[in-house]
């Protein structure tokens, strides 16, 4: 089978930078107390604020600053002692006011990092700078009709003026896989502070990706024009159309040659049905929004004592998590990332279950295997798992005194989850007793004298061949343990030579 | 003149304004007597004045993250040209 190449013998190197635009978790807008909910009827959550009626005074909301600093310390950031709002001009029928309010030179936080890692090192552990992370408002909702293209355009001001966190990473992503994974590994640190439901049906997170390639020459490399991709809504969509573009892209340079710079920057958009990405309009030179001071916005000032606090009330950073769930609780990385990975509540149960049943391996076993294919079947969150950590752990505990095998533990854990039952409770609904050593020892033995050739077979040398007694043991008495009618079976014909 | 033609069709293309010819001349002429008039600041020496971020001495202005009233869709909609009653309705956006 042929071999993918290695990175080192491509003839490029795949450059791309991520702007991510995440909706934080307020309950009003950003400068204005308009409701943020999502799904309310059209224009029923505006006010002269934020469709830009004349005289209107916005007033910067203190939760949504707030949820930005948090974030930007998760992010490792650096948070300047002041910064301030400025107006990004551009007309477009969804921005009523004719400009946007962003953060231009003075944003509220810079030169922070994330670390990425693959589980299956498809690629080197990296650590991705990210260049800023600033607050800006939303636009509105445009609805094009897209069957004759010259209806009329409907516009909703719903969501004009939600509070956005634009973070900009440097462009130190070199594959599809590394965007994808720093995307991942960023939603879970936003879900982990809280700051943001991260959903993208609902635009609380959109992406936008800026790729171009460094080709191979000698011993430098030649960078080809940047494009800007746009309108992908999944971060599997953003996999794949970044993947398409560094194939396009390669095919133009061959075709035409065409060096950073020769021609300008070009937008383009994921079309995720034809798995293409296509042409989009002209982006304006940065310097046509011509950025200035908003008059209407004080400057804010962030004092040590304020961040100091944040910092205080920062929730757990998933890269420490996973670390501590290797080096106090001895998983391996594998099952350390699953557990991260279904976010801190999660995390907490197993802690939790660990703690109470004293085996970080088995806890992690349930956890993985039971627990979450239950949540998974019921599609509910482990906050409504109908069986406490606690709970869980007398079970496991049981399982561990030998007084269950793993499989009637599982049965019982079934009942326990459809009836709200104790261990206890459930086991007794379940007919299951426990079997004393007396009347187990009983049993093997007559079982033995009722199979000399299985016996024989044993003393032979053939182990195994046990199986079928454990097997009639069973079918006996239900409730026997597998693994003590085993043990016991061996001592008896051991005693009897 | 401090602008030239081409300055003001720049920005008048950047505001979505369609300027005849002689809107052209008159626009030129009386935004560069603003701007002009604006220049004026500049005969001051600031080579030992910090950069200001405001106007005013007044910072970290805020208000609680609690909902109040929207306006009515209908006072919403009052002001705009075209409305179906429940949306804005603009010219098509796509519609090249």
């Amino acid at each position: 089978m042929k071999q993918p190449p290695e990175p080192d013998h491509l003839p490029y190197k795949i450059v791309i930078g991520l702007e991510v635009h995440v909706q934080l978790a307020t309950r009003t807008k950003l400068f204005c107390r308009c409701n943020t909910q999502f799904g309310a009827p059209p224009n029923t959550q505006t006010c002269p604020v934020c469709i830009g009626l004349p005289g209107a005074l916005p007033v910067m909301n203190d939760e949504a600053f707030r949820l930005s600093l948090q974030t930007a310390l998760a992010l490792n950031c650096q948070i300047p002692p002041s910064t301030k709002w400025d107006r990004k001009q551009y007309y477009y029928p969804d921005l009523p006011k004719g400009y946007q309010i962003s953060q231009y030179d003075l944003p509220l936080s810079h030169d922070g990092f994330l670390e990425i890692h693959d589980s299956q090192q498809r690629f080197e552990s990296k650590r991705v700078r990210i260049r800023r992370a600033h607050l800006e408002e939303d636009a509105g909702k445009s609805i094009h009709d897209e069957r004759s293209g010259t209806a009329d355009s409907r516009i909703d001001l719903n969501r004009t003026g939600t509070p956005l966190l634009e973070i900009v990473s440097e462009p130190d992503m070199s594959s599809a896989l590394e965007a994808r994974t720093f995307l991942d590994e960023l939603k879970l640190v936003l879900v982990y502070q809280g700051v943001s439901d991260c959903n993208m049906q609902e635009g609380s997170l959109r992406v936008d990706a800026n790729i171009n390639l460094h080709i191979r020459d000698r011993e430098t490399w030649i960078p080809t024009p940047i494009v800007e991709v746009k309108n992908m809504n999944s971060f599997r969509a953003v996999e794949r159309a970044l993947e398409f573009e560094a194939d396009r892209q390669f095919d133009v340079w061959q075709e035409t040659g065409q060096r950073l710079g020769d021609a300008p920057k070009q937008t383009r958009g994921w079309d995720d049905q034809a798995e293409v990405t296509r042409p989009q309009r002209g982006k304006e030179e940065s310097s046509d929004y011509r950025y200035f001071p908003d008059p209407d916005l004080v400057p804010v000032n962030v004092s040590p004592q304020q961040l100091d606090q944040i910092r205080r009330q920062l929730g757990p950073i998933p890269a420490v998590l996973r670390e501590q769930l290797q080096t106090q609780w001895g998983l391996g990385a594998y099952d350390a990332d699953v557990l991260v990975n279904q976010g801190p509540r999660l995390v907490q149960y197993f802690t939790q279950l660990a703690e109470a049943c004293g085996d970080a391996k088995e806890a992690s076993n349930w956890v993985q295997q039971d627990v979450m294919r239950r949540l998974k079947e019921q599609q509910t969150e482990i906050d409504a798992f109908p069986v406490s950590a606690a709970t869980l752990a007398e079970l496991i505990r049981m399982k561990q005194a030998g007084q269950l095998d793993r499989s009637r533990a599982r049965e019982v854990f079934q009942h326990m989850c459809d009836h709200l039952q104790s261990p206890q409770q459930a086991m007794t609904a379940l007919g299951i007793q426990q079997v004393d050593t007396a009347e187990l020892s009983a049993l093997c033995r007559s079982l033995l004298d009722k199979n000399p050739a299985i016996v024989a077979d044993v003393k032979a040398g053939k182990q195994q061949a046990i199986g079928s007694l454990v097997g009639q043991a069973k079918k006996q008495n239900p409730n026997v343990n597998p693994a003590q009618v085993k043990e016991i079976c061996l001592q008896l014909i051991a005693e009897m030579s | 003149m401090s602008l030239t033609r081409q300055d003001v069709e720049k920005v008048a293309l950047l505001a979505r304004l369609r300027l005849a010819p002689s809107e052209v001349d008159t626009m030129t002429r009386q935004l560069s007597q603003i701007v002009d008039y604006v220049q004026l600041l500049s005969e001051l020496n600031t080579d030992d004045v910090q950069p200001l971020a405001h106007a005013i001495e007044v910072t970290n202005v805020f208000a609680a993250d609690q909902p109040l009233d929207s306006l009515s869709r209908e006072e919403a909609l009052s002001n705009a040209p075209h409305t179906d009653d429940e949306y804005y309705l603009v010219p098509p956006v796509l519609g090249s």
